[in-house]
């Protein structure tokens, strides 16, 4: 990577205290993002992408807690500062898109209130020019005839158009990174392209850092720069978006990529590539490699010893196939 | 290790008895229930004298301060009443039957409420229209004036000899009636919940009948609220009888609950035998404080958002 | 017509209105007028013995509803229902008969379970309703069949659902609806709610179990990837009815219906060809106002004059059909 990373997380590690025993929900996940680029985080619920996500907004729930590791934005440690300092930190440099765009916004006040509130707080200007950068948000996002619907309310406007205006409020202090959690999961099919390319478009235009997390890898591979593809909290591969989609080397990446039904090849009753069995449960991790047990190519190393992400060419893997230089 | 004991370790290790383990309020309001209770129900066997056997009534006895005060007997622990009743029996006495109507009455309501919310919720249409029209105006008029008509409807409409042996079962009755609505529109709720969910929707493409599948499949999972409010509801039912007793239509003298002692201790109140309405006042709330602390926790153990 | 070629499941007309409106005492109190939602309009096809028929389409398109109105989970407003020849509402007293022909498996693995049954209980259900069983060992014996064909253990069965995986719980609501032996299998999005490795064990389960049992299957999902993989024929529903009907190759090789083309170019692309796309603009419209004429045209780039007032019936075209002017008209 050429430019300096502009967010960097190192050997990450989110617990949760429970009375019946402590769950590593993150375990020891390290990548960065440069700026301008788009990071997709993949995998599948309760991998732990999400809870990474919360990690670096500081916005995880209670119990939940880093234990260990450090977060990065520009150089400084944002990890364990205090809840008014990460407050600032969160709008003005970090803004965060969620799945479900009618909880982000607030029902009682205009998309052009909430807008412009927000602009004022993180940023030194009046309210008429607040305003203005509302609109041109608004435009930027590609809400039509954005001086009309400004000052209507989050209910007027449609789930595609809602979750354009939760990308705008993201974008109004003009962050340096854009963590979106699911942000078109709970869209349409025909939305879903829109958003996605609006996303990708604002992280070239203004040179922003993106975390896209998203179960779905169609998403990834129309968006993202690089991949991370995690499994029960640990990273198990990290790559260009093309190596890992195209030529995966985890085992977990081939079955996932596998078991995608494909569109070119339409062969009736095709048995697709199936993954056996599920994801473990958190308070049931088995020793070594995480995905050992559902692993095919597993041998006696998998289940005795747990890989760290090797570099095989563009790509960290994190299996043991690939301990002794690329197959 | 034999089934039985793994199963009573489950239950130990279950969230329930988890949270029940780690409340002190919890432990205190169920060790103070349990004494209440205790009391209550072995009563005619720890009772140091039986008040209501007048062979064993000494008039002479009466208005025997506590046993601490000066003139008191140590035969008489709390002392006795106008007609040398012990009170600490009567009191034991009395929690037995305030305890009983209680719950009978929880029962009445609870079994009421549940089935007209099962039936309103799932069924819908007219009905449901119908009963929550009919809950709204309950509610319009205090929990104790239906009681107190319910109760003049029955002194009017049966005679005064079958009415003191029914006495308590009207009073039931009447308590009963009266608290139906909060089971009703909270079961209501959850049915309405539950009906939209695909289980239920499943049992119908099988074709199972609606009553079955309000009895079998919604039923078991609307009860979790039923409990919390019947819980409760035992501490108010207890008040409501005792202010019925206290206003004198409750139960009969003959048999008197918690709520009769404190009205035939008021008449003494100002004559300085403070004994006679004092302890039974203290029983009645110290009883009506546990039951709603032990609901109090349970709604909160309950609450998967408070957990 | 002879039995054997009589397709399992005949839609003619189906329909089905939900009253939106404002309760009662605010009709009268603010003048509101009642309001009905048409969530499935003048629906018609045909569902063949041991195909796989799909329905494909946004959310609030009434491809779940008409799941819903095959089973009897809802009543049709107008038309009828066919199966295996006899209409579903005319047959009061043979309708129970019939539905035990016919099961449903929903989407919601967390949901579709009831949560205080233990997993025999819940996949028992079906034979205890049915009185298929002679005794508790028979329906054990069948609980166990069910349970291993599914790819779960026999002994599962003593466990309760909030102790499997998403992907296992879609296993139980299979067995319970394999349970009374159905011809007639209606699947509302059985896969939407579950990761894609999952989903593939899924699907390679329910094209096996079609093979092994002669299953005929109508498939509800809004994803047309998964659609073209288990389908043979396909139905795209837009706002309440069926706008193309075509064999899954046919429709994969020549989408007809601009809004089929549509949801084919939204498919992300995960070969990463680099093609370009163009993301079609806007959403679909309020149900409770659809635009006069073809619902689609105010999305669609081929609408002139005849698409914005007369609405386009279904008609044949090669290899399926289709309801759109510009393709009846050859502009398309």
């Amino acid at each position: 990577m050429s430019a300096a990373p502009l967010l960097e997380v190192k050997d990450l590690r989110v617990e949760f205290p429970t009375r019946r025993g402590t769950l590593v929900a993150v375990d020891g996940i390290s990548f960065s993002i440069a700026p301008g680029e788009v990071l997709g985080v993949v995998g599948e619920s309760g991998a732990g992408k999400s809870l990474t996500g919360m990690a670096i907004i500081g916005l995880l729930e209670p119990p939940g807690r880093i234990a260990a590791g450090e977060i990065r934005l520009e150089g400084e440690r944002i990890d364990h500062l205090p809840a008014d300092r990460m407050r600032r930190i969160r709008g003005r440099r970090i803004g965060a898109i969620f799945q479900d765009p009618l909880t982000s916004l607030n029902p009682l006040y205009t998309v052009g209130e909430q807008l412009v509130e927000t602009i004022l707080t993180h940023l030194e200007v009046g309210h008429d020019e607040a305003r203005r950068r509302a609109l041109r948000l608004l435009a930027e996002v590609g809400i039509p005839a954005p001086e009309a619907r400004i000052d209507q309310y989050p209910h007027q406007f449609s789930g595609g158009m809602r979750q354009r205006v939760v990308i705008a409020l993201a974008l109004c202090a003009e962050p340096r990174l854009i963590v979106a959690d699911e942000p078109t999961t709970a869209l349409d099919v025909s939305i879903q392209a829109q958003i996605i390319t609006l996303l990708k478009h604002l992280a070239r235009e203004h040179g922003t850092a993106v975390m896209l997390i998203t179960h779905d890898m169609g998403v990834i591979a129309e968006t993202a720069d690089r991949v991370a593809v995690m499994y029960a909290g640990r990273l198990a591969e990290l790559g260009p978006v093309r190596e890992v989609l195209q030529r995966p080397r985890h085992p977990y990446t081939v079955g996932l990529m596998g078991s995608i039904p494909k569109l070119g090849a339409v062969k009736r009753h095709a048995r697709l590539v199936q993954i056996d069995g599920a994801m473990p449960r958190l308070n049931a991790i088995p020793a070594g490699c995480a995905f050992n047990p559902r692993c095919p190519q597993r041998f006696a190393r998998c289940t005795a010893e747990r890989p760290e992400p090797l570099q095989v060419g563009d790509t960290r893997t994190a299996c043991w196939l690939y301990a002794d230089g690329p197959r | 290790m034999t089934a039985g004991a793994g199963r009573l370790r489950r239950a130990w290790n279950h969230d329930l008895a988890w949270s029940f383990r780690h409340s002190p309020v919890a432990l205190l309001a169920a060790v103070l229930t349990l004494v209440c209770v205790g009391g209550a129900l072995l009563a005619p066997w720890i009772a140091p004298h039986n008040p209501f056997d007048s062979a064993t009534l000494n008039l002479s006895d009466g208005f025997t301060p506590p046993a601490w005060s000066g003139s008191g007997t140590a035969k008489y622990l709390l002392g006795t009443d106008d007609q040398g009743r012990d009170m600490l029996s009567t009191i034991l006495y009395g929690a037995r039957i305030s305890l009983g109507v209680g719950l009978a009455a929880v029962l009445f309501s609870a079994v009421l409420g549940v089935s007209l919310g099962l039936l309103s919720g799932y069924l819908g249409g007219h009905l449901d229209a119908f009963i929550m029209r009919v809950a709204d105006i309950q509610l319009s008029f205090p929990a104790i004036l239906i009681a107190l008509l319910i109760d003049g409807v029955a002194r009017v409409a049966l005679p005064p000899e079958l009415h003191d042996q029914l006495a308590v079962y009207v009073l039931v009755l009447a308590i009963g009636v009266s608290g139906w609505v909060q089971y009703a529109r909270t079961v209501r709720g959850s049915t309405l919940v539950e009906k939209g969910k695909e289980y239920v929707q499943a049992a119908r493409v099988i074709g199972r009948h609606p009553l079955a599948i309000m009895l079998r499949h919604v039923l078991p999972n609307v009860t979790g609220p039923v409990l919390v409010i019947a819980t409760i509801h035992v501490a108010t039912a207890i008040i409501t009888e005792a202010t019925l007793s206290f206003l004198g239509v409750g139960v009969p003298p003959t048999q008197p609950s918690l709520g009769t002692l404190v009205r035939i201790g008021n008449n003494f109140l100002l004559s300085g035998e403070w004994w006679i309405a004092l302890f039974p006042g203290l029983a009645l709330v110290v009883l009506v404080l546990a039951v709603n602390l032990l609901g109090d926790w349970l709604r909160d153990a309950l609450n998967p958002k408070l957990r | 017509m002879d039995p054997a070629s009589r397709p399992l499941v005949r839609l003619i007309g189906a329909s089905r209105d939900f009253d939106v409106s404002r309760p009662w005492l605010n009709r009268v109190l603010e003048g509101a007028p009642r309001r009905l939602l048409r969530a499935v309009d003048d629906v018609s096809f045909d569902v063949r013995r041991g195909e796989t028929l799909a329905l494909v389409g946004e959310s609030g398109c009434g491809k779940s509803t008409v799941a819903r109105l095959i089973v009897g989970l809802y009543a049709l407003s107008r038309g009828r229902i066919e199966f295996d020849g006899l209409d579903l509402a005319a047959l009061e007293t043979d309708a129970a008969a019939l539905r035990r022909r016919m099961q449903m498996i929903f989407q919601d693995p967390y949901a579709s379970l009831n949560p205080r049954w233990r997993v025999r209980d819940i996949v028992a259900e079906p034979i205890r309703v049915l009185r298929l069983a002679d005794n508790d060992a028979a329906e054990g014996a069948r609980v166990a069949e069910l349970l291993r064909q599914v790819g779960l253990a026999a002994e599962d069965g003593e466990k309760y659902p909030h102790e499997f995986s998403g992907g296992q719980r879609q296993r139980i609501s299979i067995a319970r609806a394999l349970c009374g032996n159905p011809e007639f299998l209606v699947c509302d999005e059985p896969t939407s709610a579950l990761d894609v490795s999952v989903q593939a064990q899924i699907l390679n389960l329910m094209a096996e179990l079609q093979e092994r049992l002669g299953l005929t299957y109508l498939f509800i999902s809004h994803n047309l990837a998964v659609v073209l993989h288990i389908a043979d024929r396909v139905g795209v529903m837009y706002l309440g009815r069926v706008v193309e009907l075509a064999e899954a190759a046919q429709l994969f090789a020549t989408p007809r219906h601009p809004y089929t083309r549509m949801l084919m170019d939204a498919i992300p692309d995960l070969e990463m060809s680099g093609k370009p796309r163009t993301p079609v603009a806007g959403e679909v419209p309020n149900p409770l106002a659809p635009p006069a004429g073809c619902a689609f045209h105010p999305r669609c780039p081929h609408a002139n004059a005849r698409c914005r007032t007369e609405r386009p019936q279904l008609r044949p075209v090669a290899g399926g059909a289709a309801a759109c002017h510009a393709v009846e008209e050859g502009r398309l």
